[in-house]
């Protein structure tokens, strides 16, 4: 089975058959996925937690729930406890009676169940469901160096990012297999090579750049490529709360709109601050972002809504979710602009998202009536999986998230316009 | 006929008429839809991708340099052959990325019978992607060799 990789003793004995077949089937999944990208070896997992991009009980993906079915009767259940992407569905984030329909006949009809398949797996908390994991109100943060077996895209490149961990793009289910045997192949982002910048991106805005628009134009330049990036920190300062939340946004624009999994900020992030230039590859091509790209391209984004000038129906701010310097931060900003407009609540309904445990630490600030005030919903949801449903596609929705503008037919707009849209109305 | 020599992802041997994507599959834009509403013809539901929007994918050669977007799409993949909703192969122009590498590895692994097979060939090159159009028909060999008819 395993000519170009090396197993040890044990590997090869899961590999083999001796813990049983389920086993073996989960080690020559990622031996062969492994190899087909070169992976010389099988490396331990060493992070104390997993995550996992599969958090909805979607009714089309009954194969998975099966595999994992067929885990647990196995007794292959995670060595490790792990998080898992946000929930689908709440009741609080606005949607009509036809809508729900939707949801809970067609579309998330296994989320009880499959949430019960996530405990038994060895989910780390019953609410630890966000995408941004690594907040440490979640406690899913891994250390400098730390290898990694997760997958969701925003997740992952901030983990190899901002805190220098290890982890390739996993998909969903090979994520959890790594977690079952506690190995995963070693290539690409695991190694030193693999996280060599094969773009330098120099910076030269006349103004701190838009995160979620420097993000999709680098990920679109780069797609999958290591760059390394040059004269952001000037506009970042330090690696402080506020500079985690703007990576944060910034590399999910880089793996939704291109396919990025790792970014190296001179001066601000880990392995540039310890490496520098000797992060980057000899022959490395070079992409000068200025005002005019990031105008080209966002102006590049089509519209796909049916009425172009349609009235915004709602607003998602939070994909990925929220951390609590940005509720605290936004829930000012939205009081100021209803103060300029003469306003009292939102005129758009606009839907914040953040992690539970996010939500939890937020509620006990005086901020978070103050933004209760304003009208502005807070919510665990996902939006992707919201607009998922064929009746929101159709809606008007306006989002700062170049991600959800990415997978879905959410309208983009700057955080300056949002804030316009929702506290004076921009149609 | 051309003639492409590619690199063995999932072997197999079938001959179908080729779809063509320039761009990346976005794998859970283009196939939720179809696994969530019963369609078996696999209807591409991803209107970012004006190549396959609105068009029939399974059974189908497809033809593409990659595929993008959520790390749901090797479990899409999955489910799609499963649900015996997946194309008749996938041809990579590209070195496979990460996602479909998973989902191929996945249905082989995992699936059994003839309606789960997916067979996946990459590196075919960037002249191969250039030169198949939409209904050519494909024969793909088992030792990677990918000819257009």
């Amino acid at each position: 089975m395993s000519e170009k990789m090396k197993l040890t003793a044990e590997q090869q004995a899961i590999l083999d058959g001796e813990k049983g077949e389920t086993l073996a089937k989960v080690m020559e999944t990622l031996v062969r996925y492994g190899e087909l990208f070169g992976a010389d070896s099988m490396v331990p997992v060493t992070s104390q937690y997993n995550h996992l991009v599969t958090s909805f009980g979607l009714k089309a993906l009954g194969p998975v729930y099966d595999l994992m079915d067929k885990l647990i009767a196995e007794g292959a259940a995670s060595q490790q406890k792990f998080s898992a992407d946000p929930r689908p569905l709440d009741k609080n984030v606005p949607s009509s009676f036809l809508q729900n329909f939707v949801f809970q006949n067609f579309m998330y009809t296994k989320q009880d169940f499959y949430e019960e398949q996530l405990q038994k797996l060895g989910l780390m908390d019953k609410d630890a469901f966000t995408c941004a994991c690594y907040m440490d109100q979640v406690g899913n943060t891994p250390k400098e160096g730390d290898i990694l077996s997760w997958s969701e895209s925003s997740a992952v490149v901030y983990a190899n990012s901002v805190l220098g961990a290890r982890c390739n793009r996993n998909s969903g289910i090979i994520d959890l297999m790594g977690s079952v045997v506690g190995y995963v192949p070693n290539f690409g982002l695991l190694t030193d090579e693999g996280r060599k910048a094969t773009w330098v991106v120099e910076i030269k805005t006349t103004k701190k750049p838009e995160a979620q628009l420097l993000g999709s134009a680098i990920g679109m330049k780069v797609m999958e490529d290591v760059p390394y990036i040059v004269g952001l920190d000037q506009w970042l300062g330090t690696l402080d709360d506020g500079a985690k939340t703007y990576l944060k946004d910034f590399g999910a624009a880089t793996a939704s709109n291109g396919a990025v999994g790792l970014y190296h900020v001179e001066g601000i992030t880990p392995e540039a601050v310890r490496l520098g230039r000797e992060l980057v590859a000899e022959d490395a091509q070079v992409y000068v972002v200025d005002d005019a790209e990031l105008q080209r391209v966002y102006d590049s984004y089509p519209l796909v809504w049916k009425n172009k000038n349609a009235k915004p129906k709602l607003c998602f701010m939070g994909c990925p979710h929220m951390s609590l310097e940005q509720l605290t931060t936004w829930t000012q900003r939205v009081e100021r602009g209803l103060k300029e407009s003469g306003k009292k609540k939102v005129v758009i309904p606009t839907v914040f998202t953040a992690a539970p445990a996010v939500i939890k630490e937020f509620e006990a600030t005086p901020y978070a009536e103050r933004l209760k005030q304003t009208g502005v919903i807070l919510s665990y949801i996902c939006p992707l999986m919201y607009m998922n449903n064929p009746l929101s596609g159709k809606m008007p929705v306006i989002t700062s998230s170049n991600k959800l503008r990415t997978y879905t037919t959410a309208r983009y707009y700057t955080d300056d316009e949002i804030l316009v849209q929702i506290t004076k109305g921009g149609n | 006929m051309r003639e492409f020599q590619g690199r063995v992802v999932s072997p197999g041997k079938l001959t179908a008429k080729a779809l063509v994507s320039h761009g990346g599959l976005n794998t859970l834009a283009s196939f939720q839809k179809a696994l969530q509403f019963g369609d078996k013809k696999a209807t591409c539901g991803d209107q970012n991708n004006p190549d396959l929007y609105g068009k029939e994918m399974a059974g189908k050669a497809l033809c593409l340099p990659r595929t993008i977007g959520s790390t749901t799409g090797g479990l899409v993949l999955y489910c799609a052959c499963s649900m015996g909703r997946q194309p008749a192969c996938l041809l990579f122009s590209e070195p496979i990325d990460s996602l479909a590498a998973a989902g191929a590895v996945l249905a082989d692994v995992w699936l059994e019978g003839d309606h789960t097979s997916m067979p996946v060939v990459d590196s075919l090159g960037e002249e191969f992607l250039n030169y198949v159009q939409d209904g050519m028909t494909i024969n793909v060999l088992p030792d990677g060799r990918v000819q257009i008819i």
